[in-house]
C-alpha cells in the first residue's frame, strides 16, 4: 500500500489568485465598441464637382440642423422625436402625396413588381459648423431608426421573420425597397463666424 | 453527557479552504476572457453620445481610433479647453490624419488594408466643425468606412 502523500498547504494559492483577479478587475473595460456605421462618399476634388442634374424637390427630404441645435425638416421646425415618423412617411409615401417622392414600379426578387420610391429619392442632411455632435448623432440615429423599422416591418409582413434573421438575398431585396440613402452636403466654408 | 463534549478544548474545527482557489480562479478566468486592455492613454475627456440603432464593431483588428474632446485637466494649461484631436498617444491636428491613416494601413495585413474601419470617439458637446474636418480628411485618405462610437441607450 503506497504511503499517503502529505497534504500541502494551499491557503496561499487563493492569495495569488486573488491578486491576479484584482489586477484584471482593475484593468478591465467591459464596454463593447459599438456605434453607428456609415460609409463616407468618395473624395472628389472641389473643382471637379460637376453640376449634377437637379433632383426634384419632392424627391428630397431636407433635414437641417442649425448652430443652436434646432431641427428643420422640409422647411419647418420639428422636434427630434417627430423626425422618425416624418422620415418613415417620406420613405413609404403611403397615400401618394404630391409633396412626397414619386413612385415607380420595379422588379424586385421575392416580391415581383413592386411600387417603390424613385431611385433619386434621397434624405439630405446638412448641419452647421456650430452644431453639437450629440445632436447630430441623435438626428442620424432617428434616420437610421426609421429605415430599420420599415425594413423590419416588411420582413415581418413578407417573410414572417425578423430582418436580422433573413439570409443575405432576402435582406438585399428589402434593401432595394427601403434603401439607406442619406446624403450629407459637401461642407461649405462660408464667411462670418 | 460526555458524547457532547468531545471537542472541548480543541477550539472550532478549521473550515476547509481548498475550494476557495477554485472559485477565485473561476472569477479570474471570466475577467481574463472578457477583458480588453486599453492601449492608448486617454488625453481627452470623452462622454459618448447615446444612440439606439447601434451595431457592434466586429473585427477589432481592423479598427483604428480617433478621439476628439476637451483635453484632460493636466493638459489644459498647454492645450486649452477647446476640443482637440488625439491620435495614438498625442494631440494632433486635422492635417495629421492623412499620415495617421497611412500608418494604420501599413500596420495591417495586405489583405485587410482595403477594409479598415475608423472609429470616431467624439465627445457629445463637440462642435460639428471639427468633426466635418476629420470626415473630409478621411475621405481624402480613402478611409471611407467609419463608425460613430456611441453608447447603447435603452429604447
Amino acid at each position: 500500500m503506497p504511503r499517503k502523500l502529505p497534504e500541502y498547504n494551499a491557503s496561499s494559492l487563493a492569495d495569488i489568485a486573488f491578486m491576479l483577479l484584482i489586477f484584471f478587475l482593475v484593468t478591465t473595460t467591459m464596454d463593447v465598441d459599438s456605434g453607428l456605421e456609415r460609409r463616407l462618399p468618395q473624395w472628389v476634388d472641389p473643382e471637379d464637382i460637376e453640376d449634377t442634374p437637379p433632383i426634384r424637390e419632392r424627391n428630397i427630404f431636407v433635414v437641417l440642423v442649425d448652430r443652436n441645435d434646432r431641427l428643420m425638416v422640409e422647411g419647418e421646425l420639428t422636434r427630434v422625436d417627430d423626425l422618425k415618423d416624418r422620415t418613415k412617411l417620406f420613405l413609404t409615401n403611403p397615400h401618394n402625396d404630391a409633396s412626397l417622392p414619386e413612385k415607380e414600379i420595379r422588379e424586385i426578387p421575392f416580391f415581383g413588381p413592386t411600387e417603390v420610391n424613385v431611385e433619386s429619392a434621397t434624405i439630405s442632411l446638412r448641419n452647421d459648423i456650430g452644431t453639437t455632435y450629440g445632436t447630430y448623432i441623435s438626428v442620424q440615429n432617428e434616420l437610421v431608426a426609421a429605415i430599420n423599422e420599415l425594413r423590419e416591418e416588411i420582413a415581418n409582413q413578407e417573410f414572417g421573420r425578423s430582418y436580422d434573421q433573413l439570409d443575405r438575398e432576402r435582406q438585399n431585396a428589402i434593401r432595394d425597397i427601403i434603401p439607406m440613402k442619406i446624403s450629407e452636403a459637401e461642407p461649405r466654408r462660408v464667411g462670418g463666424n | 453527557m460526555s458524547k457532547f463534549r468531545k471537542n472541548d478544548g480543541k477550539g472550532t474545527p478549521s473550515i476547509s479552504t481548498s475550494a476557495l482557489p477554485d472559485i477565485v480562479f473561476m472569477l479570474l478566468f471570466f475577467f481574463m476572457v472578457s477583458t480588453t486592455m486599453r492601449e492608448t492613454t486617454m488625453m481627452v475627456q470623452i462622454t459618448l453620445p447615446e444612440a439606439t440603432e447601434v451595431t457592434k464593431l466586429e473585427k477589432k483588428s481592423l479598427v483604428s481610433y480617433i478621439y476628439v474632446g476637451p483635453p484632460l485637466q493636466q493638459y489644459q494649461g498647454q492645450f486649452g479647453t477647446e476640443p482637440r484631436i488625439q491620435l495614438n498617444d498625442q494631440f494632433a491636428n486635422t492635417l495629421d490624419i492623412l499620415d495617421f491613416v497611412e500608418a494604420e494601413r501599413q500596420a495591417r495585413d495586405e489583405s485587410e488594408r482595403g477594409q479598415i474601419i475608423t472609429s470616431l470617439k467624439v465627445d457629445e458637446y463637440t462642435k460639428m466643425g471639427i468633426v466635418t474636418d476629420i470626415k473630409q480628411e478621411l475621405r481624402r485618405s480613402a478611409a471611407l468606412h467609419i463608425n460613430y462610437s456611441t453608447r447603447r441607450a435603452a429604447r
